[in-house]
């Protein structure tokens, strides 16, 4: 008997956790599609021949369309490529460059390849993470700001190197991310 | 066959080229062992990702340690399977492992039948360095109706990721994220239950940890079985009796009926009974189903749907509700061997010891977990009442068996209780590939053409082949068969009638390599499908010993028509034995 | 480009990019334009100079000036005085730092006098998005020559005599590789460029893409010819968008010109080149895994063998070669393999292409022939370390290479002594670290970039490195013991051993390299807690010195957790157990009284 007690305890914590993940799943926004985004994600599929070879070009222009990739977004590449919907959050989990996440208007780059590592980039990383208080990966709040980490861009000359959209500042010191993120006030 | 000669462990011997370094050493009689490696010889699937890093052995003349599971012996080639750089290397491995896995194993549903555990007492894993600064890397579990999730104990063999997506081409699981936090995961992390999982269980049957186990109902069991107001019966299905034997030590391929029933009488269950008899049931019903969509076809009805494709396996019916949603009506519309035993159940058995529909527990014993998903379908409750009450699999009922003392092997034979408790041999061959095919085939021949089969044995519809097909002489009138196993190999078949391709007259399909012998519920065969070679030949045997070998001459049967039914697609048989197909196909697209 | 008197070289690299070269060369022309010289000058945007350090840079030839950090509106300066009056304008010249002199002709200068630009020739000189300029330095011209007069063996054989070996990290011998899949029977074979350059501080790549693209397309087609190949895939980084750029140019240019397509030449030879991006994942530096990501998977390596040359790309035999290499191939046929196996050590010829970054004055990206000494690159073309500071050690191979101090200074960079001395040549990274530098923190800092960017496929790497980063984590934070470098010197060595890929075979080299050559600093921060260099937070401690401390406050007002204690006028004291040490107490003292060790 005391061993059904045990189980049962068991049983409920196990249904416990279930409605917190319920919840969880509920919390995932759900990003609802026109019907002439699905026919979008339909055409670039159809220019790769819906070959699922072509999974990741695919990947790289509908995020290029949609400035990021939503489930229901993948969803809908997954069909037109014949390939389960499991293997396309695989491919874009593993790789860095593809985000479920919105960007903010002025994502915020902060080179952290070795040359800039070892000229303090970490430093104005942090000083990025506590004046927009977000961490890396994040957008903040408002949508206007979000901050991703790069490795290398190549401009090693100016380390640390950061760049907010477009725009590359270089040599770059923690004093100056608050003038920096001032620019883009608006 | 080229073959070239190496030596392992300072003994020399020669293999066929291509030959890996594993089984070379194999043959020498050398143990390596392996984790996360799976060879399922007569299923074609060799799964050897090379990424526990277990097996290693040192080659002389290479820098680093070589994987003995993907790496091609070659001639000349020096190997060493156990020096002290290999130990220390697998210990460190196997301590990292560990430093990343729970370690709750007193409480683990895979204690004792789990190869990491059984691979941390072979290591001598005493202590996990470093544990207290360690991360772990921690997922959430995951609850469906047949099977958890609990990926924290997951260490990324895949092996349950290569039997969803290229045995069973379900695609419900894919490795997912990077590095550290990489894990075997649904689309999005969702839960498996809003997946195109089907619960076929394969993924349950290879995962060497308790990452993926089943639902465990053994505690409600016990619960029912000791309150007095409820009537408990139950149900074996066939495939069950060929390998619960194994579970206590006996060899594969032992059949296990008569010490099977007595313990369940032992059990505390009122009345033991036999699937098998509802297989017989189902044969009338998706037989005579056959034989009708046959003629009309003949007579020249266009809107007959051909081939017919059977319905007895519940993760089949999940396959093609998912996946195959334009072809809802193509197969049999005859509920399942489990739903049709708990309709007759509820109903007809009832009346008979006057026990109120609440007051019955239908419990079944299936070699499945799809089963357990099954009895859980709206379609087979009445007023919420299911039909089944609930479906334990092999392994629980030997475990339950093992709590309650009883030392199987000592156990006598003894009888099922009349009257759901009678069966041909037909009924019993439900349990591999090929046998529903085969089962009808008896009583569709003799139906149709009136006379009796001078031979019972269809030795054209046996085998482990993946597809399978034959045609058999009705007298005149050739009857094309098809059989699959594996879903992927169903895949195939499906393919061909969606585009209209096939040539088939019946097609049979089990989602299980070997069929319910082979399913997720059985005990564990560790990739050894020498083990379903045997519960292969088990029930054959069971079948051979059998007097009444076909589904119609079954007393029992005969006198259930009589008595309740009528006749085989009567109006009640129809509202009790047969079902319908919904479209499943998961969709999280919201349109405006 | 021989039709103009005077050519302005403005640098289109990203680095100089960033700092508004498009503007600077825009104001050029418009200044020429706007004074008529048009028909005498021609402003030319280049691929980059290398000298990343100094950028904006505008070189104008024939004089060889070599113009730093100009600025757009420099643009008239240049144009009224140098282009017009024929007299440069000092201010903008090069100061060699080690005599305050102006340096006028980029020939003279210590960064570019030890170099030998074989990858690189026409960075800096060429219009990248003009194949006729490539034309006009010999390009194509190695294409025809192989074409029309060689069969695939006897190019093959070139390659082979040239000694050339792979650049993109291993080092395989480029010859015996594509003879390796010519020799494979296959309808259908492939070759690959690996353009998915991942080494945080290496950008040599990108800058061969970026300045010179023709010189890989025309490599790839060699390579296509001698392995029996007709389609050519660049990998590259989608994170590249001007090479990605460029390079499209010049594909589309090269077709035009019949260099790429059908029958080139006039032969029965067709091939053309399309392009694969990557979406970052340093894994997929590793031919298989680049593969697999080619063909829409995980970028998960798999086990060799079947080699790519057998088994590669949709299971067919492919070559893989990364942009370096390539870029070799043109002028090996065009100055004979003698010329090139003249160059470098005995079984490393040719030169090599590093992303000189880190404490050094001169960070840019350098060629030099292989066998030069650390100390040539890092005092004479580096110029030396930042600030006077004290060299410490150098960062080769990457993240998975390893550390070479003072005693290597002297060595000759080949693949064969980095590899000797713990280190590895990797595509080319070379990161200078000065006294400064914690090199527990340097380590942990690569294992952090390691346990990002592992695949997750195998245990060693998956579940190894981030044991080796926690490890390292606590030593830096004060709660080593002595076990741990011994335990650190075994899981290394597992992880190397039994790593599925070469991620993890090398991933634990910057721990085993440094607690080799800098094991006192290993000893510093466990047993007696403390960061020699200064750098792990943790360990540092702040204190007040009583002699500068007036008691005005500040500091105590400053501090976060109230961990300063002290009446006005009186001295403070800081309690080191409350202490988070943020800092800024340091910050806020006017009279340097606040000191951490």
């Amino acid at each position: 008997m005391k061993e059904i007690l045990r189980f049962a305890q068991n049983d409920k914590k196990a249904d416990d956790s279930k409605n917190i993940e319920k919840k969880q799943n509920m919390s995932r926004i759900k990003v609802e599609l026109r019907k002439d985004q699905i026919e979008k994600i339909g055409e670039i599929c159809q220019s790769f021949n819906n070959e699922p070879g072509e999974l990741i070009n695919v990947l790289h222009k509908t995020q290029g369309t949609f400035g990021y990739l939503p489930a229901e977004v993948q969803e809908v590449i997954a069909k037109n490529l014949n390939v389960p919907v499991a293997k396309v959050y695989g491919v874009v989990t593993f790789y860095s460059f593809f985000t479920m996440i919105p960007k903010g208007k002025y994502p915020v780059s902060i080179c952290t390849g070795t040359a800039c590592y070892v000229r303090g980039a970490e430093k104005v990383l942090d000083e990025f993470k506590k004046e927009l208080k977000i961490q890396v990966g994040e957008t903040s709040a408002d949508g206007k700001f979000s901050i991703a980490c790069l490795r290398c861009v190549g401009a090693c000359g100016l380390a640390p190197v950061v760049m907010v959209g477009e725009k590359t500042y270089g040599r770059v010191a923690p004093e100056m991310v608050k003038d920096i993120l001032a620019e883009y006030k608006d | 066959m080229e073959k070239i000669k190496l030596t392992i462990d300072n003994k020399q011997v020669e293999v066929a080229k291509g030959t890996t370094v594993l089984k070379a050493a194999q043959q020498l009689g050398i143990d390596i062992p392996t984790l996360c490696y799976m060879h399922l010889n007569d299923l074609n699937i060799e799964h050897k990702p090379a990424g526990c890093r277990i097996c290693v052995v040192e080659v002389d003349g290479r820098k680093n340690l070589a994987p003995s599971c993907a790496t091609e012996a070659a001639e000349g080639m020096v190997v060493k399977t156990h020096s002290l750089r290999v130990l220390n290397a697998r210990k460190t491995v196997m301590e990292l492992i560990l430093s990343d896995h729970p370690k709750d194993c007193l409480s683990c549903a895979k204690s004792g039948k789990c190869d990491l555990q059984d691979m941390a007492v072979k290591f001598g894993i005493r202590e996990i360095p470093n544990q207290d600064i360690a991360e772990m890397s921690t997922y959430r579990k995951d609850f469906s109706p047949s099977l958890i999730r609990d990926m924290d104990k997951c260490i990324m063999c895949r092996r349950c990721e290569t039997m969803c997506n290229d045995f069973q081409t379900v695609g419900a699981l894919s490795a997912i994220n990077r590095g550290f936090y990489s894990v075997v995961a649904p689309a999005f992390e969702m839960e498996i239950e809003d997946s195109p999982c089907t619960y076929c269980g394969q993924c349950v049957a290879v995962c060497p940890t308790g990452a993926l186990t089943e639902v465990d109902h053994t505690n409600q069991l016990i619960s029912d079985l000791a309150n007095p107001a409820k009537t408990v019966i139950v149900q074996t299905a066939p495939a069950v009796r060929a390998a619960l034997g194994e579970e206590f030590g006996m060899p594969a391929g032992t059949s296990v009926t008569g010490q099977m029933v007595t313990a369940l009488r032992e059990l505390g269950f009122d009345y033991v009974f036999d699937t098998d008899f509802a297989a017989d049931l189902t044969i009338m019903e998706e037989g005579t189903e056959l034989l009708d969509r046959l003629t009309r076809h003949l007579n020249g009805d266009k809107n007959v749907k051909l081939p017919i494709l059977t319905s007895c396996c519940p993760s089949w019916v999940n396959f093609f509700e998912q996946q195959f949603t334009d072809l809802l009506d193509v197969p049999s519309t005859a509920r399942s061997p489990q739903q049709m035993f708990g309709a007759i159940a509820k109903t007809y058995f009832a009346d008979k010891i006057g026990v109120k529909r609440e007051n019955l527990v239908v419990v079944s014993i299936m070699p499945c977990l799809a089963k357990k998903y099954e009895c859980q379908r709206d379609e087979f409750k009445v007023d919420g009442n299911p039909d089944v009450d609930y479906s334990i699999t092999t392994r629980e009922i030997a475990s339950l068996i093992k709590r309650a003392n009883l030392k199987f092997e000592q156990l006598p034979n003894s009888d099922f209780d009349a009257p759901l408790g009678e069966s041909t041999g037909a009924g019993v061959i439900f349990g591999v590939t090929g046998g529903v095919i085969e089962a009808a085939t008896r009583t569709a021949y003799e139906l149709h053409t009136g006379k009796t089969l001078q031979k019972v044995d269809f030795e054209e519809l046996r085998g482990l082949g993946g597809i399978r097909h034959a045609t058999i002489d009705f007298d005149g009138l050739p009857i094309k068969i098809g059989i699959a196993h594996g879903l992927g190999n169903a895949r195939k078949l499906l393919e061909d009638v969606r585009s209209g391709k096939s040539e088939f007259h019946a097609i049979e399909i089990m989602a299980c390599p070997g069929g319910c012998i082979g399913g997720g519920g059985q005990p564990l065969h560790h990739g050894n499908s020498k083990i379903i070679q045997k519960r292969f030949e088990a029930i054959y045997k069971e079948d051979a010993g059998k007097t009444i070998r076909k589904s119609h001459e079954n007393p029992y049967i005969i006198k259930l028509y009589e008595e309740f039914l009528g006749k085989p697609m009567s109006e009640k048989a129809h509202h009790l034995l047969h079902t319908h197909y919904v479209d499943k196909s998961k969709k999280i697209i919201y349109m405006k | 480009m021989s039709d103009f008197k005077i050519h302005l070289l403005v640098c289109g690299g990203t680095g100089c990019k960033a700092s508004e070269s498009a503007r600077v060369a825009e104001n050029l022309k418009n200044e020429i334009a706007g004074q008529g010289l048009d028909d005498f000058a021609q402003v030319i945007t280049t691929g980059c100079f290398g000298f990343c350090e100094k950028g904006p840079i505008v070189k104008i030839i024939p004089d060889n000036t070599f113009y730093t950090q100009v600025s757009p509106a420099d643009a008239k300066e240049i144009v009224d005085e140098h282009i017009v009056k024929g007299r440069k304008v000092e201010r903008l010249l090069y100061l060699n730092p080690e005599n305050n002199e102006r340096v006028s002709d980029s020939k003279g200068m210590n960064f570019y006098k030890k170099q030998l630009r074989i990858a690189l020739r026409n960075c800096g000189i060429i219009d990248p998005e003009n194949i006729d300029e490539y034309i006009a330095r010999e390009g194509y011209e190695a294409l025809g020559k192989v074409l029309s007069t060689m069969t695939p063996e006897e190019a093959i054989a070139v390659v082979k005599a040239s000694g050339l070996r792979g650049r993109g990290g291993a080092g395989f011998p480029t010859g015996l590789k594509w003879e390796l899949t010519r020799q494979t029977k296959s309808d259908i074979k492939y070759v690959v460029c690996n353009a998915d350059e991942g080494d945080p501080g290496a950008f040599m790549d990108r800058s061969i893409l970026e300045g010179d693209p023709h010189s890989v397309i025309e490599a790839m087609a060699i390579n296509g010819y001698c392995t029996g190949a007709s389609e050519g895939l660049v990998y590259i980084r989608a994170e590249y968008p001007l090479a990605i750029e460029r390079l499209k140019t010049a594909i589309r240019q090269a077709r035009e010109y019949g260099l790429l397509g059908k029958n080139i030449f006039g032969t029965n030879f067709s091939f053309d080149i399309t392009l694969r991006y990557g979406a970052g994942a340093f894994v997929c530096g590793e031919e298989t895994a680049l593969i697999h990501s080619m063909e829409g998977l995980r970028g998960e390596p798999t086990l060799k063998p079947p080699f790519p040359s057998v088994e590669g790309y949709l299971k067919k035999p492919t070559n893989v070669n990364n942009i370096e290499t390539y870029a070799n191939i043109p002028v090996i046929f065009n100055k004979g393999p003698e010329w090139f196996a003249s160059i470098g050590t005995e079984k490393s010829k040719g030169t090599k292409v590093f992303a000189l970054a880190g404490k050094v004055n001169n960070v840019g990206l350098i060629e030099v022939p292989m066998g030069i000494t650390l100390r040539e690159v890092i005092f004479e073309i580096g110029g030396g370390i930042k600030n006077g500071k004290k060299f410490k050690a150098v960062q080769t191979g990457g993240p998975s290479g390893g550390c070479l101090t003072e005693k290597h200074l002297d060595t000759p960079i080949d693949y064969d002594n980095l590899i000797a001395a713990g280190s590895m040549m990797g595509s080319g990274g070379m990161v200078v670290m000065d006294e400064d530098d914690c090199m527990v923190d340097v380590a942990k800092y690569f294992l952090d970039f390691t346990v990002e960017e592992s695949c997750g496929k195998c245990n060693p790497c998956r579940i190894g490195n981030k044991r080796l980063y926690e490890l390292l984590d606590k030593i830096t934070k004060g709660n080593g013991v002595k076990e741990d470098v011994d335990r650190l010197i075994n899981l290394s060595n597992v992880i190397k051993d039994t790593s599925l890929c070469m991620l993890g075979g090398s991933s634990p080299n910057p721990v085993l390299a440094t607690i080799e050559h800098f094991r006192d600093e290993y000893e510093a921060h466990i047993i007696d807690k403390r960061c020699p260099a200064g750098v792990c937070k943790a360990l540092m401690v702040y204190s007040i010195v009583e002699e500068n401390c007036v008691g005005c406050t500040a500091c105590a007002r400053a501090c976060p957790v109230g961990a300063i204690t002290g009446e006005r006028k009186q001295i403070h004291i800081i309690d080191q157990a409350l202490c988070i040490k943020c800092g800024a107490c340091m910050d806020r003292c006017k009279f340097n009284a606040v000191i951490v060790k």
